[in-house]
Formats: structure tokens, sequence, C-alpha cells
């Protein structure tokens, strides 16, 4: 029986997919996005060793309240660094009839067989990808992430090749993801996939900071606010959000 | 009479007083949407900004408007009342509780100090005359409950081990079946009473049958009392409703005669949806009015529930804040016969709150199935999130237990409408009895021996199963005490506030339950965790009392979906509920009890010390079944499973629990939004639960309405509390901080 390494779990997931979901917060993410709310799942070390089992058990005590839509969400930390782990537990999830989606940013994605065998795997047992599009220019994407973005936008178009329903989620910060030109090219790259169900834009926030304090990180977005309601608008429009 | 019930179908009903046959006969379900829903008229707009003027002056008066300090309340003490002399023209129902808006009137009966005292909080004195009547020549509740009071009685409830009896005012909860007097007229429901007393105890004069009599007069007398009380607004309610208008108009005299006579704890509305949907269907059919005329009715009848006002001492809004008076009014629900019995009426009243914004009154309440439309439960869940007004019961546990036409007395209790009452009363603080029983029945605080004298717990580390057997026999003290305080209080509540009005509208044969509560639930579940699985080290004073505790480790709590605590709840209310059972209850009613404390859970954790969870001394429980501040760590659905695991056979008077949710945790748009909302109700509820409050907002509103209370916006900004509603600038600022302190789910 594999093990994951687990953040942590939430009983009521309900912007994590469609309807209401359980969340499981995989450890470990080798990204370094400035804004990240999470830092505390970065390391790879730490979390809690569960099983597929024990998780998807104490998932279907809310199963009542997933309706027809809901089901799990692995989000993180970066789900695909534990690739092994994900597929053991989908495979599972799929024998019990839940609804699975994989909350990423793609960084692990590479076309090596050694991976993509297995990602083309968890392509047939997930039910939905939401990815982050962090930034659509490599060199700024370097700036925000401390990681290029090719790879994650290459899985984007494998996905879309692969017909996978994807949802894509762009995170609004002022002055670093904020920039009209950028917005668009990230909406012409969207459109020429053809399996986007859903695009958000999500206003960035500042409520992770005090987790960076207790980390003894410093917290380099300090002097930026959240977007105001017209920029969030504006790229809305630009993204065709629609709803 | 063949006219006003013309095109009614059904035969039970037209024979004898069976208003739920009638119902479930004419009643139409509705699957559509909301999409026919008309907005108010000139009228109702008029009339509603004219009593939020009157509202804001309430407010800048410190929260009385004008308090009577002349008449004594009577159904008839009164000539016509209006909103505003004015505009009397434009109100579609009438009838005021006095001759002015929002005017408290005299109640004595319950306690001539009390009344006294509320007028005097607001600057009023009351005819010296009246207080010698009511001193030395009649005898109220009050005086005859203290005459009775044994020392062990007074001792309890000046510890606050028990707390919030109806010793000083009207006891309330009983719902009378005020649409009686639509569907029959008062002559119909006159010659029926008549007819009891007149069978009622075949001359054998032995107590039950003396007092039954008397009570039947005294109901008489109040039927005819209503009769001449609709005849001063120009009505004759003798016969029958013929049409939507008189239905409301008839229905609202019911309760108005009610409200006039008691200033009970709570004074419930009822189920009148969908027996009121049934007439205005059948006028709109007839062409006789339009859904606008429709919708204008149901505003200026909600508008009237929103001014019910009663004289309340500071002790007694201290444990109830905001001015509360459980005018709750229930739709939904599904029948017996399987089909649902959301009306359009339903979307009516719940339109209300946007027609005329928010308020915490009437208390309305969905009965909640997850058979219930869909457009119903999307709508329903719409105006939670943007009103934070509704609350929400299972009819599914409900049903089974009282039927299909039962109303909710008080906050979230069941009860069959106009066949059954209820005594209530109070709550037994359990986290106290726990204290209790580590402290060998002394109250740490006072230094009383308030409890019987018995051996307190030794040594270093409190030991799970010495501190059970201790806690147990404290329960039984405690329990026994309790009941036999209740049965004194409602045997003299019958005798010198005999609810006549109420009574009059319910069946003579009558169900009587008898309600008790609990109050410290989740502290006690808690802390006999610690005790189980961490090590609980007593703190103990230069006399050797526990003051405090130290904890070393971890343990479970309850809200976490961890059966080692849940096991721990359910244990606790049984244990309780069967000790109540063992006891004798006054008029043979049936026990039940209830895990709700209303805003009174900050008043007893106030009285009292610290807990083994580590809940400091003298800061607020967490209310009514919610668990304690700060220990749900796995998110809203697992809180909700511990509760939902209670089970509400052992609980029949209901568990209520609390949810604030911050917009943006409940989904990204709107429709996100009301998506999630209907899905954890249907989850929650199909786990058979019993009670949920839905608030919808950020603490940074609360936060910014506690600094800022002069916002307009803030001047309706309402919130759930346990079993009601309140606006939040109502709220005592300690109760302010208690519901930002507790308002959790903001998970980014």
């Amino acid at each position: 029986m594999i093990s994951g390494r687990v953040h942590s779990t939430e009983s009521f997931g309900s912007v994590d997919g469609p309807g209401v979901r359980y969340v499981i917060f995989m450890q470990g993410c080798r990204l370094r996005c400035r804004y990240c709310h999470n830092p505390d799942t970065w390391s790879t070390g730490g979390g809690e060793k569960r099983t597929a089992e024990e998780l998807l058990d104490s998932a279907e005590r809310y199963r009542g309240y997933w309706g027809r839509d809901g089901g799990i969400t692995v989000s993180g930390g970066e789900p695909l660094l534990q690739i092994d782990f994900l597929l053991d537990l989908f495979r599972n999830a799929k024998l019990r009839g839940i609804n699975t989606c994989v909350d990423t940013a793609g960084q692990p994605f590479t076309r090596e067989p050694h991976f993509l065998t297995k990602f083309s795997e968890l392509c047939r047992l997930t039910d939905l990808f939401i990815v982050d599009i962090k930034h659509i220019d490599p060199q700024r994407h370097i700036a925000l992430t401390g990681s290029g973005n090719e790879n994650i936008l290459d899985m984007l178009r494998y996905l879309s090749e692969n017909g996978n329903p994807v949802w894509i989620r762009h995170v609004l910060v002022p002055e670093l993801t904020d920039d009209d030109e950028y917005l668009r090219r990230t909406q012409e790259f969207i459109s020429s996939l053809n399996n986007v169900k859903k695009v958000e834009i999500l206003p960035y926030h500042s409520f992770g900071a005090y987790k960076w304090e207790k980390l003894g990180i410093p917290y380099s977005l300090n002097n930026i606010q959240p977007p105001d309601k017209e920029r969030v608008e504006n790229a809305r429009r630009i993204l065709n959000c629609g709803d | 009479m063949s006219n006003a019930w013309r095109s009614f179908k059904g035969r039970i009903w037209k024979e004898d007083v069976n208003v739920r046959d009638f119902i479930q006969a004419n009643y139409t379900p509705y699957d559509g949407d909301e999409s026919f829903l008309e907005g108010p008229t000139e009228a109702t707009d008029k009339l509603w900004g004219r009593l939020q003027e009157l509202q804001k002056e309430e407010r800048a008066r410190g929260g009385v408007l004008e308090c009577e300090t002349e008449i004594v309340s009577r159904m008839n003490a009164y000539g016509p009342g209006y909103i505003d002399e004015s505009m009397k023209d434009l109100e579609k129902i009438v009838g005021l509780q006095t001759d002015k808006p929002l005017k408290r009137a005299f109640m004595p009966y319950g306690g001539i100090k009390m009344a006294e005292q509320a007028a005097a909080t607001y600057g009023y004195t009351v005819n010296p005359e009246l207080v010698k009547i009511f001193t030395q020549y009649h005898k109220t509740h009050n005086q005859a409950v203290f005459d009775a009071y044994t020392p062990e009685m007074k001792r309890a409830r000046h510890s606050h081990i028990i707390t919030g009896l109806p010793d000083t005012y009207g006891r309330g909860r009983i719902v009378g079946d005020y649409r009686r007097v639509a569907l029959y007229g008062i002559d119909f429901l006159i010659a029926h009473k008549e007819d009891d007393l007149a069978h009622c105890g075949g001359g054998n004069m032995i107590d039950k049958f003396i007092r039954l009599r008397e009570e039947i007069a005294e109901q008489l007398r109040a039927l005819r009392g209503m009769k001449k009380m609709a005849r001063i607004y120009g009505f004759d309610i003798s016969r029958p409703a013929e049409n939507a208008q008189e239905a409301v108009q008839w229905l609202y005299f019911g309760y108005l005669a009610a409200i006039k006579t008691q200033n009970g704890a709570a004074m419930s509305v009822g189920r009148i949806s969908t027996f009121l949907d049934i007439y205005i269907k059948r006028d709109l059919e007839e062409g006789t009015i339009t859904e606008k005329e429709a919708q204008e009715l149901i505003d200026h009848l909600v508008m009237k529930f929103r001014m019910v006002k009663f004289a309340r001492i500071p002790s007694y809004n201290a444990l109830f804040s905001g001015d509360p008076v459980w005018a709750t009014l229930e739709m939904a629900g599904i029948g017996v016969d399987g089909r649902h019995m959301v009306t359009k009426n339903d979307y009516r009243f719940l339109h209300t709150l946007e027609n005329m914004g928010p308020s915490p009154e009437p208390n309305l309440t969905v009965l909640y199935s997850s058979r219930l439309p869909e457009n119903f439960k999307k709508y329903a869940a719409k105006i939670s999130i943007n009103t934070s007004s509704i609350q929400y019961e299972n009819d599914c546990v409900m049903r089974p237990v009282w039927g299909d036409d039962y109303s909710i007395c008080c906050c979230v209790s069941a009860t069959q409408t106009g066949k059954e009452m209820q005594f209530f009363g109070a709550r037994a603080n359990l986290a106290k009895c726990l204290l209790y029983a580590l402290n060998g029945g002394v109250d740490a605080g006072t230094r009383e021996q308030v409890g019987p004298r018995c051996i307190p717990v030794t040594g270093d580390v409190l030991d799970y199963d010495d501190v059970i057997e201790k806690f147990d026999a404290m329960m039984d003290w405690l329990v026994e005490l309790y009941v036999n305080t209740l049965n004194l209080i409602h045997y003299m509540h019958d005798k010198y506030y005999y609810e006549a009005a109420e009574m009059a509208l319910i069946d003579t044969d009558v169900r009587r339950t008898f309600a008790t509560g609990i109050a410290g639930f989740s502290h006690v579940v808690d802390s006999l965790c610690a005790i189980k699985y961490a090590k609980v080290r007593p703190v103990r004073d230069e006399e050797g009392l526990i003051v405090d505790y130290e904890i070393e480790g971890d343990f479970p709590r309850y809200g976490n979906d961890d059966e080692r605590a849940d096991e721990i709840a359910v244990w606790l209310l049984k244990t309780f509920m069967n000790k109540v059972k063992g006891c004798h209850t006054y008029r043979d009613s049936e026990p039940t009890t209830s895990i709700l404390t209303i805003t009174s859970n900050v008043v007893y954790g106030k009285a009292t010390g610290a807990t083994p969870d580590g809940r400091k001394a003298f800061t607020p429980f967490a209310p009514g079944a919610n668990p304690a501040y700060g220990a749900e760590k796995n998110g809203l659905l697992a809180s909700l499973n511990s509760v939902a695991k209670l089970p509400y056979e052992y609980a029949l008077d209901g568990i209520s629990n609390t949810q604030t949710i911050s917009p943006d945790a409940l989904g990204h748009t709107e429709g996100e939004r009301i998506d999630n909302l209907w899905h954890v109700l249907d989850g929650y509820f199909d786990k058979g639960a019993h009670h949920l409050n839905v608030n919808v907002f950020g603490i940074d509103k609360l936060k910014d309405c506690m600094e800022h209370p002069e916002k307009p916006e803030y001047a309706n900004f309402t919130i759930r509390v346990s079993g009601y509603a309140v606006k939040f600038i109502d709220l005592t600022p300690e109760q302010q901080l208690d519901v930002i302190a507790r308002s959790a789910h903001e998970r980014m």
C-alpha cells in the first residue's frame, strides 16, 4: 500500500472544482510563488503519511453533501510530485464511484516517458484538472515562481490534445500579473486550447502572509494591495471569464 | 358559511375543528421558481418607511420608543391603533398591541416588580395605583412562585446552575392555532368549546376537572373578547373569512389577542404559509386580487410581526439579547402523503426579506428536506446568502414525531399546531454541574454549598471513571431539582397567568410536553475528552477548591467528526434525558429536552468557572449544540457531522446549531454559493440533524458594524444566533464580541 505525504484535509471545499468537495492538500511543492498562501506546504519532507484507503474513508463521511457534482480534489502543495500515490488514490476513488479533481500548477510535468506514462493514466482517472497559469511570459514566470512555464503550458496542450476537461485559474496580483498585454497573451494561449470549461480570476489577497512570518521566510509582497474591482473586472473581460 | 367555504374540498374539517385536514384537502404544491414574485407596492414602501423611522427613533431612545404606565394590557384595553394615523387607509392588515406603534404594553400578571422595573429602566414610572393593585389586591405569577420556592431552589437559581426560569414573565411557547379564526370564525369555535365545557368532568368535581372547567370558561371569555377586539377595527370575525384579505386579517386578530394578553418569552405565529396560500390562490383564480395585491397582504402581515414588542428588564435582555419575541413562522415541509408542501406563499414570505429588507422577526423557518423542489431550495439559499435571516429545520426527523402540521414554538422546538402546549423553562448548566461534582457540591465562585455535600475529587490527575461517577450523581441531583422547580413554576403559571387566548385556539384535550434544556454541552463533552485522553491536573486554591486546570497532551474534541469525542456527546445527551424521564412532570406532561441556549450562552458562561477543556473562567459557552470555539479543525462539514450524530429522539425539543460562513468560503459566484449551500443543507439533514442557522458574511463586516453602527446599511443588518435572528446592532457589546469570536469557516 503506497502512502502519500498529506499536509491537511478540508471537509468543505467549495471553490475547488464543481460542487462541494473534500480537499486533500498534499505536502511538497517546488514552485516558490511570491504570493503563495500555503508556504507551509513547500517542504517535501513534512506532512502526515496517509494511505488512499484511509483518505477515501474520511472523504466518504461527507459524501452526503456532494450531490451530483461534488467529490474529492487533490490540491497542495503540488499533487503531481506524488503521482504514484495520486494514481493509487484515484484508482480507488473510481472504484468507489467518486468524482476526482486535481488542482495543479503543472511544474513536475514533462513528456519524458517515465512521467508521461503515469500522467496519461492519471488523465484517465481524473474528471477535472484545475491548472494555474501564473504568468504567460517565461521570464516573468521565473521571477514570480522561481521556475519556467514551458512545461506547464505544454501540460495544458497535452490535456487539450487528450480532451481532458480543464479549469484555468489566474491569480491577479497588481504589478506582477495584472498587465493587459500579458493578460491578452494568456487569453490567446487559452483560446488555442479546446478543452477549457472555465476560466477564473482569483484576486490576490494577503491572508497567507502570516504563515510566511511564522515560517521565518521574508514576504516580498507586503506593499502590494489586493486588486481593485475594476482591475478584476478588466481581467475577467480580457480572459472571457463569463458568469 | 357556504360562501366562505365555496370551492373548498374535504369533509372532516367541516364537521370538526381540523385545520390540518383542510390544508391537505386544498393546498397546491408549487414547483416553479421565484419569477412570479412582485415587488413592494407604494403603500408598502410608505408604511415600511414610516416604521423604519420609528425603529430609528426607538434605538435613539435607548431601545424603547414608549412604555405604557396607566393601562393594564388586555385584549380590549385600547381603541384602534395604526402605524401612522395619516396613512391608516394604506394598511391592508390592521391591529396593534397598544394604541401606538412600538409602544410597549404594561403587563403585570407575570410579575409586578418586573413590569415596574422594565418601565423604570427606560425612564417611565408606572402609576402607583396599579402597583398597589398588583401588590396588595391581586397576586402575580412571580409572587406565587416565590411563595412556594424552597431554599435549595433559590440557591440553584442564584448560583446560575439553573438559569432562565420563567418565574418573572410569561412562559410563552404556546402557539394558538390562529388559522382557526380565519377558517371557522369565532362563533363556530365558541360552539365547540361550549360543547367541551358541557361534557367536562361529568359532574365529578375532582382537581383536574374543576381546573379544566375554569380554563374552558376562560377560553370562552377570550373568544368573545376577540370578537370585540376585531369590532374595534371594524371587522366581524364571528363568521369565517370569505377572501384572502379577511383570512390574513382574521388570523392576525387571533395572534394579536395572544400578544395583547401575554408577554411570553416566545410568541410564535405558527405554520400559516401553506394555509393562507389556499385563500390567495382562490382569490387569484376568481380574479378578485392580483399577485401584486397578494404580496402586499403578506408584506403587511409580516410588517405587523416585525412590530411585536414587550417591555423587558435588563437581566432578561442579557439572556435573550436583541429584543426577540420569536414570532416564529414556518414554511415548506413534506406531507404525510409524500407531497411537498411548498406553495407560492412560501416564496412570498421569503420575498418579504427582499421587499422590506432583512429582519429578525418573524423568525422565518424553512422545514427542510432534500426532497423539497430544487427551485425552492435555491431560492431559500439565495435569500439566506443575502440576508442571513432564515433558519432551517429537518422536516424528516420531526414529521415522524409530530406529523405534518406542527409549528415551531420558540426558536427551534416543534409543537403540534392546535393540539399541544409546552411547559418549558431554563436550562441545566451541565458545565457547572461538572465543576460541582469535582468540588463536592461547592460553588468555587461563591464558596457556597449549593449542591449536595459529597466527596470531592482527590489526587493530582483527574481520573475519568472517578469523575464520571461523581458527575453522574451530581446530575441526578440537578435534574430532579430542575424538574421540580419547573413543576412549581408551571403550576403557578396555569393558576395566575393562564394563556386563555392561545388555549382557546387549541383543542381542549391538549397534549402537554415538558421541555427541559441543557447549557454548556460542548464544554462538558470536551472536558470529559480531556480527562479521558489527555492528562488534566486540577489547580486548587488555598482552601483546596479546584479553580483551574492544567492540560498535558492532546485530546479529541467534539466538532471534528471524531467518534471518540462524539460518542461522549451522545452519552451525555442520553444520560441527561433518561434522568429527566425518571422524574414526575406536572400535569402528566411528556418530558423532552433541548440543546439550545439562544444568546444565554454568554450569561451562563460568565457565571461558570474554568472547565477542564481549557475554557477560561467566566468566558462564554459555545451556543446551543455548537462545538466549542476553536475546537473545529477539519472544516464546516466535519463540524456538522458531529452535531448530526446527536439523536433527535433524545432531544425532541431541539438541537440548535449556528454556523457562519464567509461568502468567499461558500463559492466564487452567486450561483456557486447557492448550489453549495443547499447541498450542505441536503447532506446535513439527510444525516438526521435537526436544525441549522445559516449566516453568510465575513468577520470584517461584523467588526465594521461594531465600530460604525450608525451606518445606514447596518440599520437592519440581521444575523442568526442560536435559534433566532437579531439585528447585530441590538446585541450587547459583549455578545457582539462573542459572535465575532466564533465566526469561523473563513478558509482561504
